[in-house]
């Protein structure tokens, strides 16, 4: 377990990528913050979110738009062991290959934290002073709201230890960092967009995992915008179906990846 | 001196094929504690299969291999009871040396003075707090072989230990796989250069391509294979060429004198002294024990089949 935070901690990595995942965030709560508290004029189609809604919905992009970094840190928890071939020490220490994982995946769980917490004070530090100043106001007293906030944290980690999962699944590097964004920044936005406009396949697109992420916080970007386009699951389903990729992949990855021989 | 309680290691029928190719086939060996074993053999014989089945990281086809009384996996802490060195590669760039001591430091119970100690053992103080990116082959080595030590364990294994090691480096080495070995350890050294480990080996298992035994004893019985030269001075070269003749040797001029391959000193001696041939030096040549091992690895007439990819194994 230690070890698994000093191999993170002993290398760069972690905070250059927490640094662009805040700075993102940031960026991406200050443009929605203002666009949210921006009459739209003449274009009357546009319904935009107003008071708590409003402040979630900026706030969602932790979410929204910040998973995919907790994915790549989680997923290259373990690629780099492959990578630079240290999984060979990393197993000469510990061969039980299922506690080298479990240990990874717990890991997973406080580092991903540290990047919710980050990513939510970062976009509540760029969009609550716009929501305040333009809009409705913060909502940071508000106790859905504040829920909202800490889910999103807890999102983070679970994508997190998805992350170890898939990485565990996918150990080339490259290969798993081009399909995460492939998957994250294409095809389930795609995927959720075709979910909203064909009410045949909305059943099918909660269950996306970035639906289920938003379904525990209980606001997205889809839905805020177009008029709730997109079915949400329940708050404790959207976590079960979020937890339920994680357990998948990690036993994939066990049972093919982990069991093989390491040449 | 501290001194261990090496346990034996031992290599039961072990057998691995990647598809169809053999990489080891029917192996069997023993290493003895107190002494340092050289696992020889060519570049892509299988020596590093062997290892990685050794140390729980390949699954054997068939066979088994045990340190002490179980296998390396099934001790509570292999790396207190094995250490090994495989790849001088396996680091993460970004860490300091010290920072991939310390990785592993807390799962093998060593303290981080233990780690500073360690790098002061292996010539590294200096570079303890450098990148291991920064680092020449040599140092890796020496990383490695730190690393292998970290939980203090009463058997130690190394690939290739000698890659890459200045012939300082070389030397360093062999003295302290001499001193592990005179503190009880059970040392297991594998390389694909005889001469490398001949200084400091004790014991010799050789293996040939395809991952087969073909020799296993003490050195100095390795040594007895190797037919023995004499070197032989003569003023009058054409008179020991004529001797040379009538007795069937082969008399090769070498420097001031003349080597004669596989005759011994004695005999020459004996036939000079009776033909009157005036003799200024006789001496015994070293046993050519890279023939030996030549000799014993070559691939006895069958060429790599076709489709069979040696450096599968390696």
């Amino acid at each position: 377990m230690l070890a698994e935070v000093r191999k993170l901690l002993t290398t760069r990595l972690w905070w250059i990528l927490l640094l662009v995942m805040a700075g993102y965030v940031a960026f991406l709560g200050g443009v929605l913050g203002f666009a949210i508290t921006t009459d739209p004029g003449g274009n009357a189609d546009v319904v935009l979110p107003a008071g708590a809604d409003a402040a979630t919905t900026v706030y969602s992009v932790v979410n929204g738009a910040g998973y995919v970094f907790p994915l790549i840190i989680g997923s290259l928890m373990m690629t780099t062991e492959f990578r630079h071939k240290t999984v060979t020490e990393s197993l000469l220490v510990e061969p039980r290959r299922s506690v080298f994982l479990g240990a990874k995946l717990l890991v997973a769980v406080p580092v991903g934290l540290v990047f919710g917490l980050v990513a939510v004070l970062a976009v509540v530090a760029a969009g609550s002073p716009l929501l305040a100043a333009r809009g409705d106001g913060a909502f940071l007293g508000d106790g859905d709201v504040l829920a909202s906030l800490l889910l999103a944290a807890v999102v983070i980690a679970v994508w997190a230890v998805i992350g170890v999962a898939f990485g565990s699944l996918v150990t080339n590097q490259v290969a798993a960092i081009v399909i995460i964004l492939a998957f994250t920044q294409f095809v389930e936005p795609i995927a959720r967009t075709v979910g909203g406009a064909v009410d045949a396949l909305a059943p099918v697109a909660q269950y996306l995992p970035g639906a289920a992420a938003d379904a525990v916080i209980g606001a997205s970007f889809f839905s805020g915008f177009g008029g709730g386009s997109v079915d949400l699951l329940p708050r404790w389903a959207g976590l079960l179906v979020l937890i339920g990729y994680a357990v998948v992949l990690a036993a994939l990855a066990r049972v093919t990846t982990l069991r093989r021989d390491l040449l | 001196m501290t001194t261990y309680d090496g346990p034996p290691i031992v290599v039961e029928g072990l057998r691995k094929t990647f598809g169809p190719v053999v990489a080891v086939d029917d192996l069997t060996f023993t290493v003895r504690p107190g002494a340092v074993t050289g696992f020889l053999g060519p570049n892509g014989a299988g020596k590093t299969t062997t290892l990685r089945m050794l140390l729980g990281l390949t699954t054997p086809t068939a066979g088994r291999t045990l340190v002490g009384d179980r296998p390396y996996a099934a001790h509570p802490v292999p790396a207190r009871t094995v250490g090994a060195a495989l790849e001088a590669s396996s680091f993460h760039p970004g860490r300091t040396g010290l920072g991939h001591l310390e990785v592993y430091a807390g799962q093998v119970g060593a303290s981080k003075t233990r780690c500073r100690e360690l790098l002061d053992l292996v010539g590294m103080t200096e570079a303890a707090d450098r990148r291991v990116q920064g680092y020449s082959m040599g140092m890796r080595q020496r990383l490695g072989l730190a690393t292998a030590l970290l939980g203090d364990p009463p058997a130690v294994v190394l690939d290739e230990p000698a890659n890459g090691l200045d012939p300082e480096g070389i030397v360093w080495m062999r003295h302290l796989l001499r001193h592990f070995a005179e503190e009880g350890r059970t040392v297991l050294v594998s390389s694909h250069v005889l001469g490398e480990v001949q200084s400091t080996v004790d014991d010799v298992v050789v293996i040939a391509r395809g991952g087969r035994l073909v020799h296993a004893s003490s050195l100095a019985d390795l040594a007895a294979l190797a037919d023995a030269d004499t070197y032989v001075v003569a003023p009058d070269g054409a008179a020991l060429r004529r001797l040379g003749e009538q007795r069937g040797w082969t008399v090769e001029a070498e420097g001031p004198g003349f080597r004669v391959p596989s005759v011994p000193s004695a005999e020459i001696g004996r036939a000079a002294h009776e033909a009157g041939v005036e003799l200024h030096q006789l001496a015994t040549r070293g046993a050519d024990l890279e023939k030996v091992f030549l000799r014993l690895t070559a691939d006895q007439g069958q060429q790599a089949a076709p489709g069979e990819h040696p450096g599968v194994a390696a």
